[in-house]
């Protein structure tokens, strides 16, 4: 890791695999052998000439070898990312922010709520509660998409799906006839989700209306605001908290989030435009 | 020797004892009819019997009756774009094949001596340092400028039309932070500085200089302008309980009221000495071989500020407008203990349709949506 926090280091590109028709995973193989860091951590990626972005990283925490980055092609910085190839170079900045509560949630019910490409920054929690299932009670993954041909991972959610110690729930908003499973929005799963709600931290990665309609069905269930954890997103430029960009009142969301407890911002969360 | 006097013909010798210890000077001087801080080598580039006229909206430069040195309040621009320049270069990439090297500039940092500080400035300096020094992460570039500066108070005895330093306790008298702190006295048959020792390297440069001892007198006559001054301000702001009101108060009707005013030009960001708020500006040459990185100051008034995929968090000026506010008084505490406003002015004075953050304040005290609530 460079000394400048502002200084990106290089890594170079391994693999450029598409996902869904518009995300795709990038694989990267650190100069120093291993890079660390814990679930729902983000790095800053720079493209020569193009920019730099936050992405957060959807690999596993257990595996550090390969530095792994899920993303969306929606800005010209991540357009650039999808024409990388195999052999490449990019600069990386990391890793930032906070993790998923993986430790504080032993012994408890962990139910993972998310959608589209909100799987990725939670793919790494994912890994290590499996890596350490037995320190948990039930795991459950309620997971939404636009489409069928929309699910993220599609593979490792059937992998998932088909091991006896986790519950794997997917719907999606709209299906050919093909599809046999839920439709609706994500929320629609959480009243019948195999978990205690005396005994249950809850991680929910998606846009904010979806936290607000989360939140409150866990409220339904019983769930209290302080086992519920969110990841946020804002603009972020420096990933250090000087830039200013981030900010959710008092928070800086790169250095005191991207994940926070519920109950931490909830008042914000109220707030139009904040 | 705690107080002692600088007589006005050897303020020469500050510039002169302070260049020959290494030091860039750098102190007011008048161009494009504002006062602003720049490089000035010798005592007679400073604003010598000039004053500034400070309203809401509006700055005028006039000529005073007596010679005072000092004798205006603060212009447009802080000492911030010394410590964090408006534009820094980050980082410069080379192309080499597929792949690219990174590198840093090297930056052979001056040492830089600051004459003419104002005590709400001295604060505002002790505040980024909050920012940039003492948070989580370290600001390499502010760090070297400013472990090397040397400061030099000029105690304010003339507050402005504008200014409100007493409801924020940082003047109009500097109580920490400084190497010297000067008060300057014009009287009929007399003009001198009384001179504070504020660090040990401030003494060492003292001790170079051709002071006086003070005669008790003349302290006294310097306390009593000073106090007098801070009998004088502008503007006064009621700190009690203000972060709360805003926090409060996210969704009081006022913040529209504020908005059909507000240009969102983001003057009031630019001109605070405390605003850090930075984006980052990506070039490449044509040939696309090198690459650079460069840090700019930023505003939250901007739509591209907080941008996402999608669009930006803050559309209404009425939303950008609260960001504000509710950050330089109400979230700054949280994130660095202390607030963002050091009463300065500046910000009333630039912004071009006068909003005043102290009657801004006022009108929210006023209509403090938990009054209603509980009517």
């Amino acid at each position: 890791m460079n000394t400048d926090p502002m200084v990106p280091d290089l890594f170079r590109v391994q693999k450029v695999r598409k996902e869904t028709l518009d995300t795709f995973t990038l694989e990267l193989s650190p100069k120093q052998k291993k890079f660390r860091f814990e679930p729902g951590q983000f790095n800053m990626l720079y493209v020569s000439g193009a920019g730099e972005i936050p992405i957060s990283i959807s690999g596993n925490p257990n595996q550090p070898e390969s530095l792994i980055h899920t993303t969306r092609a929606v800005g010209s910085v991540t357009n650039a990312m999808r024409k990388l190839k195999a052999g490449d170079y990019l600069g990386v900045r990391g890793p930032f922010g906070t993790k998923w509560p993986v430790d504080k949630a032993m012994g408890d019910d962990v139910v993972i709520i998310t959608g589209g490409i909100g799987l990725a920054p939670l793919r790494p929690a994912v890994y290590d509660i499996l890596a350490k299932r037995g320190r948990y009670g039930n795991v459950v993954l309620l997971y939404g998409a636009r489409t069928p041909e929309d699910i993220l991972y599609p593979k490792e959610i059937m992998g998932w799906r088909s091991r006896f110690d986790m519950d794997v729930h997917v719907t999606v908003d709209r299906a050919a006839g093909s599809w046999h499973s839920n439709v609706g929005v994500v929320t629609k799963l959480i009243p019948k989700a195999p978990f205690d709600p005396q005994n249950t931290t809850a991680f929910i990665c998606g846009p904010e209306v979806m936290i607000r309609f989360t939140t409150q069905e866990l409220k339904k269930r019983g769930l209290s605001d302080d086992k519920i954890y969110v990841s946020m997103e804002r603009n972020m430029k420096c990933a250090i908290g000087f830039c200013g960009h981030c900010q959710l009142g008092p928070y800086f969301v790169c250095k005191d989030g991207p994940v926070f407890r519920y109950d931490e911002i909830k008042r914000l969360l109220e707030i139009r435009e904040v | 020797m705690t107080h002692a006097v600088l007589e006005r013909p050897d303020l020469k010798s500050l510039f002169n004892i302070l260049q020959k210890a290494g030091y860039t000077t750098i102190a007011p001087t008048v161009r494009d009819n504002v006062i602003t801080y720049e490089n000035v080598t010798d005592q007679s580039e400073l604003p010598i019997g000039m004053t500034d006229d400070q309203k809401n909206g509006s700055y005028r430069l006039k000529k005073r009756k007596d010679k005072s040195v000092f004798g205006f309040v603060v212009g447009p621009q802080s000492w911030k774009k010394f410590l964090y320049p408006a534009r820094l270069k980050l980082w410069e990439a080379h192309r080499n094949g597929k792949s690219f090297s990174i590198a840093k500039p090297e930056n052979e940092e001056k040492k830089l001596a600051f004459i003419g500080v104002r005590p709400c400035e001295m604060s505002a300096i002790s505040i980024q340092d909050k920012v940039f020094l003492k948070s989580t992460f370290v600001d390499s570039a502010y760090s070297s400028r400013r472990e090397q500066l040397f400061t030099v108070i000029v105690n304010c005895t003339e507050p402005g039309g504008t200014c409100f330093c007493t409801s924020m306790d940082t003047g109009p008298r500097a109580k920490k932070d400084y190497d010297l702190a000067l008060t300057e006295v014009v009287k009929k048959d007399q003009h001198y500085f009384l001179v504070e020792i504020g660090s040990d390297q401030g003494k060492e440069i003292a001790n170079k200089l051709p002071l006086k001892e003070a005669s008790e007198e003349q302290v006294s006559e310097a306390d009593k302008r000073l106090n007098e001054a801070a009998r004088k301000m502008g503007k006064a702001l009621k700190t009690d309980g203000v972060k709360d009101l805003l926090y409060e108060n996210a969704e009081n009707p006022h913040w529209e009221k504020v908005a059909e005013r507000c240009m969102t030009c983001a003057n009031c960001t630019m001109v605070c000495p405390t605003c850090f708020c930075s984006t980052m500006e990506d070039s490449t040459d044509l040939s696309g071989e090198i690459a650079e990185r460069w840090r700019t100051w930023d505003s939250c008034f901007t739509m591209d500020f907080s941008y996402v995929h999608g669009g930006s968090i803050r559309n209404s000026s009425s939303a950008r407008y609260r960001q504000w506010l509710t950050h330089k008084l109400g979230s700054w505490q949280d994130q660095f203990g202390t607030s963002g406003c050091v009463g300065c002015g500046r910000c009333i004075t630039w912004c071009p349709v006068g909003i005043d953050i102290t009657e801004e304040i006022k009108t929210l005290q006023e209509c403090d949506s938990r009054k209603s609530k509980s009517n």
